[in-house]
Order: structure tokens, then C-alpha cells, then sequence
């Protein structure tokens, strides 16, 4: 495929970011495996092409749009963030995307909206973990409140190093909120509703004392089972202790983002 | 069967170690080392440990005597439970004593497989011939606490991961199955 043209961002980090080795063999997309390495083996056979993503709820138009068309809600940036699991790893990814407030804004959210949803694309004939026994609610969902969505950090992204987004991560459009654990940049969206009521996320489905709402990177409220003080940096090989860092709060996008949280005790909205 | 000598044993137990090395000296290890080796010393330890409370059910039901190898079964066990520990304290942690500590205490998980490596301990340190013949029959009833430091290894296992995975369920029916044959009644 055609590299996409994309021009840099001031919100990128100028850190170094990983290899595309480590960026896309190193996946949770538990739709394909469990193992970090099973959604690069598995993923190959998932068709994206032909692609649509259905927008609805408190919409002004409200309809299946083509990726195409998503696309060209804005123009392609790239945008270098720092990219923290709730596993305590971290990369710095060279995402190539664009705000999803311009596709929002392209569908008209209505004033009543206070919340978006995500959903994943639910398709077991190509994704092999979508099964009953894998204990997990398919589809894949997630959301955000609405000024989290409308954010300028908060982007959809299409690409990585200058090329389309390979499967293993989220072919062919995801969601990418760097300051929130990896969990919430919700892969493959299918479908995007804009609602009064919070949605469900999956992961608060399954764990809802483990895994909040919010999921903002924070390293002083720990995992109920494991520190979030420290990350380590994945790709610093057998060494990689050299890399243990210490976490940032917000994962350094504090900035930009704690205003939308003041007054907010993050204890209790994790 | 009684023809292969119990240092072979040993020397197959290295095995799974060799095979870590080789992993990571070609390069096959993937892009998170740590992790990996981590999380394999791990399961070849589950594995040994389960092979060691294979050795009597295989004894009573099929037949199968390999009593003279369990020694060096639990022993491989331990040596794997404890590079499993160095490797999470050393090249996990990065020697941050502070929050190794502290995660030691807070994290259940934690605790489980640190309370097993504790329980195991003993029973590594009396698996000599010296230790059988001083402690008479309470090396027996030092040796029952293979049963509680295995069922907390295989908690351990399943608790670190974010959801219980089929083969988590399938690890614990496992242990069931080893525990329930030995409460079989024996026919008189």
C-alpha cells in the first residue's frame, strides 16, 4: 500500500520511538489470542477492505460512512506518543491519525451527548478468540465522555510509521488516547455512538474493581494486583531493567489533559 | 525403565533452561525478554512440580514405578521456582527493592508464590539422604507440604493473569485430578 502523507505534530514526544519489530509483535488483541505474539500470527486473514464505520445515537447525520470517507474527516498527522498498558509496559509509537473530534464534528454531535462508545468489529470466522469459552463479552467495547473524545490528543489513527496500520494493531482504524492505559484505544472500530448515559467498557464489564472507567494512566493508584509506579520501556531487551521508568501521571499528558479532571478524586473514578 | 540413571534426570532437566537460552541468544525470545523468560521459568517449574505428584498416582493406578526420580523431579522444580524468582527480583523489578517489597506485600499474588517458594524451601534443602535417615518419619510429614506449595503455585499462576484463560482452568483441574486420586480409597 501507498505511504500516507502526514505531516508532523507539536504533540508529538521526541522521545525514540520502537521499532516497527516491537510495535506490531508485541500486541494485546485478545480477539486473535492471548499471547503478545498470537494477534501478529493470527490476524493476517482479517478482511478490512471493504471498511465502514456505522455512527449513530445523538448524531446530526447519523449513517455508515466509509472508511474512505472517515478518512478524510482531516488531514493525516503524525503524532509520536508514549503509549502506556496497564500491564506496566510501555512503547513510544509513531501513530498516524487525525483528531476524532473533526469526525465527530463531521457527524454533528447533538447537545444532549455526553458520552461516545466504541465497538469493535465482531467477525469469529477471522478474529479466533471471539469464542464463548475465551470468557470475554465480544464485542470488544469502550468509551469516553465527550470532552475526553473531543480532545485534540485524543485521535483515530490509520497508520504507523508512515505506512496503513498493519492488523495486529487495529487495522484499518483505531482509537489512540495517550493518556489513558492502552486498554481504552479501543482496535478495528466498527461503529461509534454518541450517548447520554455512560456505555459499558469491556474491561470494567470483567474486573469492575480492577478496571475502571476512566483508566487514566496514574501511578499512584495501583492495579489491585501490581504496582503502577514504574514501567518498563519494552525494547531494551534482556537489560530491560535498565529501563524500568518511573510512570507519569497521565503518562506525561498532564498538562494537556488534568483540567479534565479537576475537582475529580482519581482514587475513586480510576 | 529402572535402567536410566536418575542423572539423566538432572541433565533433561536442564533441558527447558537450555532451550530459554537458545531462545534468547537467536533472538527468538520476542521483544520482551524479561517477561518471557519470566513467565516460561515459571510454567517449566509448574511443570516439574506436577510431574513430581504425578509419581504416585502413575505408581497405584498404572503401574508405573518411577519412585527412584522423584527427588530429582522436585529438585529440578526448585531450581526452576527459584530462577522464576530471580529473574521477576532481578531483571523484572531491576533490583528496586523498595517496590519489589511493596508490591511483595500488597499484591496476593505475590505472596502466594512467594509462600510457596518458602513452603518449598524445606522440602529442597531435606532432599538428601542424610535429612531422610535423621528426621525418620517426620520427613514424611515435613514432605506433605508439597500439596499446599503447589496449590499456591497454581493460584499464583492464575491470578496474575488479567482474565483466567482456558488453560488456567485447565492447570487447576489438573491439580484436582492429582489431589483427588489420592484420596481414592485403597482396596484392602
Amino acid at each position: 500500500a501507498a505511504r500516507i502523507a502526514a505531516t508532523p505534530s507539536p504533540y508529538s514526544t521526541d522521545a525514540a520511538p520502537n521499532t516497527l519489530e516491537e510495535i506490531t509483535s508485541y500486541n494485546n488483541f485478545y480477539e486473535f489470542g492471548w499471547n503478545k505474539g498470537d494477534p501478529k500470527a493470527n490476524a493476517g486473514r482479517l478482511t478490512i477492505d471493504p471498511w465502514s464505520v456505522e455512527i449513530g445515537g445523538l448524531v446530526e447525520r447519523p449513517g455508515s460512512y466509509p472508511l474512505d470517507d472517515v478518512l478524510r474527516a482531516a488531514p493525516a498527522e503524525e503524532r509520536i506518543y508514549r503509549f502506556r498498558c496497564v500491564e506496566a509496559w510501555s512503547m513510544v509509537i509513531p501513530w498516524i491519525g487525525f483528531p476524532l473530534s473533526a469526525l465527530l464534528d463531521r457527524a454533528g454531535v447533538q447537545p444532549g451527548a455526553k458520552y461516545v462508545a466504541f465497538q469493535t468489529l465482531y467477525r469469529p470466522a477471522e478474529m479466533n478468540n471471539q469464542t464463548a469459552l475465551s470468557g470475554i463479552d465480544w464485542p470488544y467495547v469502550e468509551g469516553l465522555r465527550i470532552d475526553e473524545a473531543m480532545h485534540p490528543l485524543t485521535i483515530l489513527a490509520s497508520g504507523l510509521y508512515g505506512d496503513p496500520l498493519p492488523r495486529q494493531n487495529g487495522a484499518p482504524l483505531r482509537l489512540v488516547v495517550p493518556w489513558k492505559y492502552g486498554f481504552k484505544s479501543i482496535k478495528s472500530i466498527v461503529k461509534i455512538t454518541l450517548t447520554e448515559a455512560p456505555p459499558p467498557t469491556t474491561w470494567q464489564r470483567l474486573q469492575p474493581q480492577e478496571y475502571g472507567f476512566y483508566a487514566n494512566v496514574n501511578p499512584q493508584v495501583d492495579h489491585p494486583r501490581w504496582s503502577q509506579a514504574t514501567e518498563r520501556r519494552i525494547g531494551g531487551g534482556l537489560f530491560a531493567f535498565a529501563n524500568r521508568q518511573p510512570t507519569q501521571m497521565f503518562n506525561g499528558y498532564g498538562e494537556e489533559v488534568a483540567a479534565l479532571y479537576a475537582g475529580m478524586d482519581l482514587r475513586k473514578f480510576y | 525403565m529402572r535402567k536410566v540413571p536418575v542423572g539423566a534426570v538432572y541433565l533433561a532437566g536442564l533441558a527447558p533452561l537450555g532451550w530459554i537460552v537458545w531462545l534468547v541468544v537467536s533472538g527468538g525470545i520476542g521483544v520482551d525478554p524479561v517477561k518471557e523468560i519470566e513467565h516460561r521459568l515459571g510454567k517449566i517449574a509448574l511443570w516439574f512440580l506436577f510431574g513430581g505428584l504425578a509419581i504416585t498416582p502413575l505408581r497405584r493406578f498404572l503401574r508405573i514405578d518411577l519412585l527412584r526420580y522423584r527427588r530429582a523431579v522436585g529438585l529440578v522444580a526448585f531450581f526452576y521456582v527459584g530462577l522464576h524468582v530471580l529473574v521477576w527480583l532481578v531483571l523484572d523489578m531491576g533490583m528496586l527493592w523498595a517496590q519489589a517489597l511493596g508490591d511483595l506485600v500488597r499484591r496476593p499474588y505475590l505472596i502466594l508464590g512467594v509462600a510457596a517458594l518458602l513452603l518449598l524451601l524445606p522440602l529442597a534443602l531435606t532432599s538428601n539422604t542424610a535429612s531422610i535417615r535423621r528426621l525418620g518419619r517426620n520427613w514424611r510429614r515435613l514432605h506433605l507440604l508439597v500439596y499446599p506449595a503447589v496449590a499456591l503455585a497454581v493460584v499464583h499462576y492464575l491470578w496474575q493473569m488479567k482474565v483466567v484463560q482456558p488453560q488456567g482452568w485447565l492447570w487447576l483441574a489438573g491439580f484436582g485430578v492429582l489431589m483427588a486420586l489420592r484420596a481414592v480409597p485403597r482396596r484392602r
